[in-house]
């Protein structure tokens, strides 16, 4: 399979701390890879990483995207190259609607004019699919948005960018069992053999619904385990104790 | 990782702005400020006989007046060498066509004839200090609008300029009221008859141009009882080397139960001292609406003040001012409850940028018969870098018991999260900037007509270009 995310002994800091002690983690297309990990395993700070926030320093190591080492890429253009983050909070932006924000990120990404009308036709079919309400499309971005809507909001723009590496970033934290259902129905349909996925959670709800190709155990800035689907249900049986011995 | 690029500020391009027309000038008044020069601005422009006394006893104030020891410096504006009067060599128009081919190529950038186009009820466009294009469509005028240059409006209606003519800004009220008394060329005057509902915008350009020029236009709008109007003033002023001083007086008289919208975009050249004022009395059950945005100039201080007098009356003030590299816009509003039931909101937006300074200054006084009033103020300042300054400095006096206030303050900077989240999305660092700030300022962009909307958003875009190095 063609590989589409290749990370190299991934060394990353946070105001001079060490998070991320060596990485290697390949992503080929057509996949689903979960990180799973207890709280400040650095699972956040892989996904931010990998995204290019200048909050997390790279101390060393490589990540190749596409072919391309975007190691020392800005964020913008690595989202231009096809990679998109869902937010854990995903933040409020006052003054810019929905619907202006998606359709000014589509055509910055796909460098085209994105039609107006279109647009709208487009953003109205993807948020019925997530059963988001139309008319939040003319709302601020995440501005008195609840929980389960900014996540929703996440998801849209993702189905719309249509990137080809969506890292899911707790995207099921805080959810209701109805809200993960629809996120997690907005990721499949998105999946197909020519993207991946890269979800980060600590726990399994969203996993229920879509079937991972492989389960990463991250305990303290190293990935100490790799397996497959099964390896959930024997971190949820064990505990990431048993984890814990192996970092 | 890559080298953090930082954010800076380039000199702007400030494009047709400050582009400097040659132009052929019939009457320039001395530089300086003396009774004689008073006298020949006078009898040149041929006024009755009690606007030469007037103008005396305000030179008379003005000379005996300090400067308030709370404004921002103005050390560098030295009124010996402004022009206090200078008459181009053209009289009204009021076809296009007529207009000379160098005022008309200035209009033409700033995209008058076309505001026009898109149905603007009337363009009374000031080229220095007179009015040299207007018109206002026909039927307005047959229902009984009065809209012209405030110099004909006192041949042609003396009594009403005379009733009005600065009792709301009497030129005791401070030193710049009363060099605007003394002094005073050009602006408009709108006289809307009780019940006329004015549907579309009336919209006036001002525009300096003569270097050292002073500017001193007087505004007055009378909207009689139950009318309706909106006012656009727009300002822009090409840049000079020698400081320019704007003090100007807006009168608006909004009578029971009448409307006036009054929106501003000024937009002065940064070598500009704007010392303006502006004030609105209101009746029973009627409503002011101050929209201003304030760009430009070197210092500002305007405060745009509502006086309600009678129950019931309603003020709205949204206001943006843009500080960038070496101005100080300490601008505001005042809002006066003199009746009962009466309510206002505030609502103002500072952006500073470059170490330049936006303070917000504020009154809002509750006199003792405005029971029952209602009043919110809030201020938001956004600083774009750890130079930049904000202050807000909000009196409130509040002088019954039975009133309903709230206010709110906050200073903020554009958060590094916020322009993570935007880039994640495939913009660019610049864009994302500008996105927020005009987030920031939507608010308030909603509130403008369109082509303004636009301009402000052109006038953002110019300011923050060429913030990445």
């Amino acid at each position: 399979m063609a590989e589409l995310l290749q990370i190299k002994d991934l060394k990353v800091s946070v105001e001079d701390k060490q998070i991320l002690k060596g990485i290697d983690l390949t992503i080929n297309k057509g996949e689903i890879h979960v990180v799973m990990g207890t709280n400040g395993a650095g699972k956040s700070t892989l996904a931010n990483a990998i995204m290019g926030n200048s909050t997390y320093t790279v101390d060393s190591g490589s990540i190749i995207f596409d072919g391309k080492d975007i190691t020392e890429d800005a964020v913008n253009d690595r989202a231009k190259a096809g990679i998109f983050m869902s937010f854990q909070h995903p933040i409020s932006i006052p003054g810019i609607t929905v619907e202006n924000f998606i359709r000014t990120a589509k055509s910055t990404i796909t460098g085209e004019n994105v039609r107006a009308l279109s647009f709208k036709k487009e953003l109205k079919e993807k948020m019925d699919e997530l059963s988001f309400d139309t008319s939040y499309a003319q709302r601020y971005v995440n501005e008195g948005f609840s929980g389960g809507e900014r996540k929703k909001n996440e998801i849209l723009q993702m189905s719309i960018l249509n990137p080809k590496l969506a890292i899911l970033d707790e995207t099921d934290s805080g959810l209701d069992v109805d809200a993960v259902r629809i996120v997690s129905e907005g990721v499949q349909r998105f999946h197909n053999e020519e993207n991946a996925v890269l979800i980060i959670t600590h726990h399994n709800q969203i996993l229920q619904k879509l079937n991972p190709d492989y389960v990463h155990v991250l305990i303290n800035g190293k990935i100490v385990k790799t397996g497959d689907a099964s390896l959930v249900r024997e971190i949820e049986e064990k505990g990431y104790d048993a984890y814990k011995a192996l970092a | 990782m890559e080298e953090r690029k930082k954010t800076q500020v380039a000199d702007m391009d400030r494009g047709v702005y400050d582009i400097k027309n040659d132009f052929e000038y019939s009457y320039i008044a001395d530089a300086g400020l003396t009774e004689d020069i008073i006298r020949e601005i006078w009898s040149n422009k041929n006024e009755p006989e009690w606007m030469l006394e007037f103008r005396l006893k305000s030179l008379e104030i003005y000379n005996r007046m300090g400067i308030p020891n709370w404004i921002p410096d103005i050390s560098g504006l030295d009124m010996a060498n402004i022009h206090t009067y200078v008459k181009p060599k053209v009289d009204m128009k009021e076809n296009w066509d007529e207009v000379p081919e160098e005022i008309k190529s200035t209009f033409d950038r700033l995209g008058i004839p076309e505001a026009e186009k898109t149905s603007l009820a009337g363009v009374g466009a000031q080229y220095d200090s007179e009015v040299v294009y207007h018109s206002i469509q026909e039927d307005l005028v047959k229902q009984g609008v009065i809209y012209t240059d405030i110099e004909t409006a006192l041949h042609e209606h003396e009594e009403i300029v005379k009733k009005y003519w600065m009792t709301l800004i009497p030129p005791t009220d401070h030193k710049w009221a009363a060099l605007h008394g003394a002094v005073w060329s050009g602006g408009s005057f709108v006289y809307v008859p009780a019940g006329v509902q004015v549907d579309i915008p009336l919209q006036s350009y001002f525009r300096l141009n003569a270097p050292g020029a002073g500017q001193f236009e007087h505004t007055m709008i009378i909207v009689e009882e139950g009318a309706k109007l909106h006012f656009i003033e727009g300002c822009s002023a090409p840049k000079y080397d020698v400081s320019n001083l704007h003090a100007g007086a807006v009168e608006l008289f909004v009578k029971d139960n009448a409307t006036l919208r009054y929106s501003t975009i000024e937009n002065w050249s940064k070598n500009m001292y704007n010392l303006n004022t502006k004030r609105c009395v209101v009746g029973k059950g009627g409503t002011i609406e101050w929209v201003s945005g304030s760009f430009g100039s070197k210092v500002s201080c305007l405060y745009p003040m509502s006086i309600l007098n009678g129950e019931g009356a309603h003020a709205e003030f949204t206001g943006v001012t843009f500080a960038g590299e070496g101005q100080f816009l300490d601008t505001g509003c005042k809002v006066v409850h003199n009746a009962p039931y009466t309510t206002s909101n505030v609502n103002s937006k500072s952006i500073s940028k470059s170490g330049g300074a936006a303070i917000y200054r504020g009154l809002l006084k509750i006199g003792p018969k405005a029971e029952h009033s209602k009043a919110t103020v809030s201020c938001e300042s956004l600083m774009l870098d750890a130079e930049s300054q904000s202050d807000t400095i909000p009196a409130i006096i509040v002088e019954n018991d039975n009133v309903d206030l709230g206010h709110e303050a906050k200073i903020g900077r554009i958060s590094d999260e916020a322009i993570f989240y935007l880039m994640t999305r495939g913009i660019s660092e610049e864009e994302a900037r500008a996105m927020l700030v005009r987030g920031f300022v939507e608010p308030i962009s909603k509130e403008l007509p369109l082509e303004y909307a636009v301009e402000m958003n052109n006038l953002i875009n110019l300011e923050l270009e060429g913030s990445i190095g």
